[in-house]
C-alpha cells in the first residue's frame, strides 16, 4: 500500500511519500515521513518491511555521515546510490536481509537533478521519474506521457498532481496524505 | 531467472565478434526503464554481457571490473578472452550451491587476431561455441532466428545486421525482452556501439 513517486526536472527532484503507516486493516499513524537525509543533497525515500526500513535507511544515512566527517566530502547522488545498492547486495544474501525497496533522490551543487531506483532485490536504475510500490502500475503510464526532461517546478507539481489523482481514482488503497519534498542545489525542503 | 527478463547473443564472423542485448528492465509484467546496461567492455578487444535477474547483473559486472583491474595491476598486461572466460566460470562455480542468477555471454579478440565467442549457464559450464551463442528469457525464439540468419565468415558489416535482426524478431516475441538493443561488433582495430530503435511494446 505504501507509495513513493520521484519526479526530476531541470535542476530538482520532486518526490512524494505517502504518511500512513498501518498494520493489516488497521492504520496506526498518519503524518510518517518515509524519508531520510543523506547528506544536504541526497534524499533516501523507503518503503518495505517495517523495522527493516528504518533500520536500513539510519544505517545509510550514519555511513555517508561518517565518509563525509572522515573525507571532508560530500558524496554525490551516483556515488551514494552505488553505496546503497552494494549494501544490499551484501544483505540479500545473508542470514537477514533487508526487505526494503528505495529512491534516492538528489541534486550536485551545480544543479544536475538525478533520481535512483532501487529495489530489496539490490537492483538498481537511473530513472527520470520512477515509483514504488503499488503505485508503480498506475502513475508510470501517466509520467511516460507527460514527462519532459527540463520540466520547471510548477510543471512538475501539476504532473505529480496527475499522478496523486490518478491513485484516487483508480486505487483502491485510500492514502489521504502525501509529503512532497524538493531537492536543489539548495537543500532538501518540503513543499505544500 | 525470469523476474527481470533480458537476453543476449553472440555471434563470431570474419576476424571479427558482435554482442547484442535487449535494454528491457522490468519488475515481472511491469516494465520500469529501457536503460538497464547488460553488455560491459573489459577492454578494446573483450566484451561481455549477463542476462537474468538484475541484481546478480549488477554485482557481477562490479565484480569482474575489479578482478580485471586487479588482474592488470598484478600481471602488467591485458587479459585474454579465454583467460576472462574462465575468469567469469570459477567465479559462478564457486557459488555453485547459491549461485548468482545470471547467464553470461563472453565474446573477444584473442591475441593471435582469432574471433573468440562463448557462453555459460549459471553455474559456470562453458559452452565454447563455433558460431552463435544465445542466454536469457527469449533464448529459445534467439536459438530459432540465429540458426536461420547465421552464416560462416560474415564481414562486420554484416555481422552487424545479422545480430540486429535477430535479436529484434526474437525479442519481439517475449513479453519480457526488448525495448530497444544495444550492439558492439569488435574487429581487430575498432570497437563500435550501437543502439537499436526496436518495437516498445
Amino acid at each position: 500500500m505504501q507509495v513513493l513517486i520521484g519526479i526530476a526536472g531541470k535542476d530538482f527532484v520532486l518526490t512524494a511519500a505517502d504518511t500512513t503507516t498501518a498494520r493489516s486493516i488497521v492504520v496506526m499513524k498518519h503524518g510518517e515521513d518515509k524519508s531520510r537525509l543523506l547528506n544536504k543533497h541526497n534524499l533516501l525515500l523507503y518503503t518495505g518491511e517495517p523495522g527493516d526500513t528504518v533500520q536500513f535507511a539510519e544505517y545509510i544515512q550514519c555511513n555517508i555521515k561518517l565518509y563525509e566527517i572522515r573525507n571532508g566530502l560530500e558524496l554525490g547522488t551516483s556515488a551514494c546510490a552505488s553505496f546503497v545498492r552494494k549494501q544490499m547486495a551484501e544483505s540479500l544474501r545473508s542470514r537477514g536481509p533487508y526487505n526494503v525497496n528505495y529512491l534516492i533522490a538528489g541534486a550536485s551543487k551545480k544543479g544536475e537533478p538525478e533520481l535512483y531506483w532501487g529495489d530489496y532485490l539490490a537492483a538498481s536504475q537511473k530513472m527520470p521519474f520512477a515509483a514504488q510500490g503499488y503505485a508503480a502500475y498506475f502513475v508510470m503510464s501517466t509520467m511516460d506521457r507527460y514527462w519532459r526532461p527540463d520540466l520547471s517546478l510548477e510543471e512538475a507539481r501539476v504532473l505529480l498532481q496527475k499522478c496523486l489523482d490518478e491513485l484516487k481514482t483508480r486505487f483502491i488503497g485510500n492514502l489521504p496524505e502525501f509529503l512532497i519534498k524538493v531537492v536543489d542545489k539548495d537543500g532538501v525542503r518540503i513543499i505544500a | 531467472m525470469s523476474y527481470n527478463g533480458g537476453c543476449l547473443i553472440g555471434m563470431r564472423g570474419k576476424n571479427c565478434v558482435a554482442i547484442a542485448s535487449d535494454r528491457r528492465f522490468g519488475v515481472q509484467a511491469l516494465g520500469l526503464t529501457t536503460e538497464f546496461q547488460k553488455i560491459f567492455p573489459v577492454n578494446d578487444k573483450i566484451c561481455y554481457g549477463l542476462a537474468g535477474l538484475g541484481t546478480d547483473v549488477q554485482t557481477l559486472s562490479e565484480k569482474f571490473t575489479f578482478k580485471t583491474n586487479m588482474y592488470k595491476l598484478n600481471e602488467e598486461r591485458e587479459i585474454g578472452v579465454k583467460t576472462f572466460a574462465h575468469l567469469v566460470s570459477s567465479t559462478l562455480y564457486e557459488k555453485r550451491f547459491g549461485p548468482y542468477y545470471a547467464e553470461p555471454v563472453i565474446v573477444g579478440i584473442e591475441k593471435d587476431g582469432k574471433p573468440f565467442i562463448c557462453s555459460m549457464d549459471l553455474i559456470g559450464c562453458i559452452n565454447f561455441a563455433e558460431d552463435f551463442v544465445v542466454t536469457g528469457t527469449a533464448s529459445e525464439q534467439l536459438y530459432g532466428m540465429c540458426e536461420a540468419l547465421w552464416e560462416p565468415e560474415l564481414e562486420a558489416e554484416d555481422l552487424f545486421e545479422t545480430i540486429s535482426q535477430a535479436m529484434l524478431s526474437a525479442t519481439n516475441r517475449d513479453a519480457l525482452s526488448g525495448w530497444g538493443g544495444v550492439v558492439t561488433v569488435i574487429t581487430p582495430d575498432k570497437i563500435i556501439t550501437r543502439t537499436l530503435k526496436g518495437r516498445s511494446d
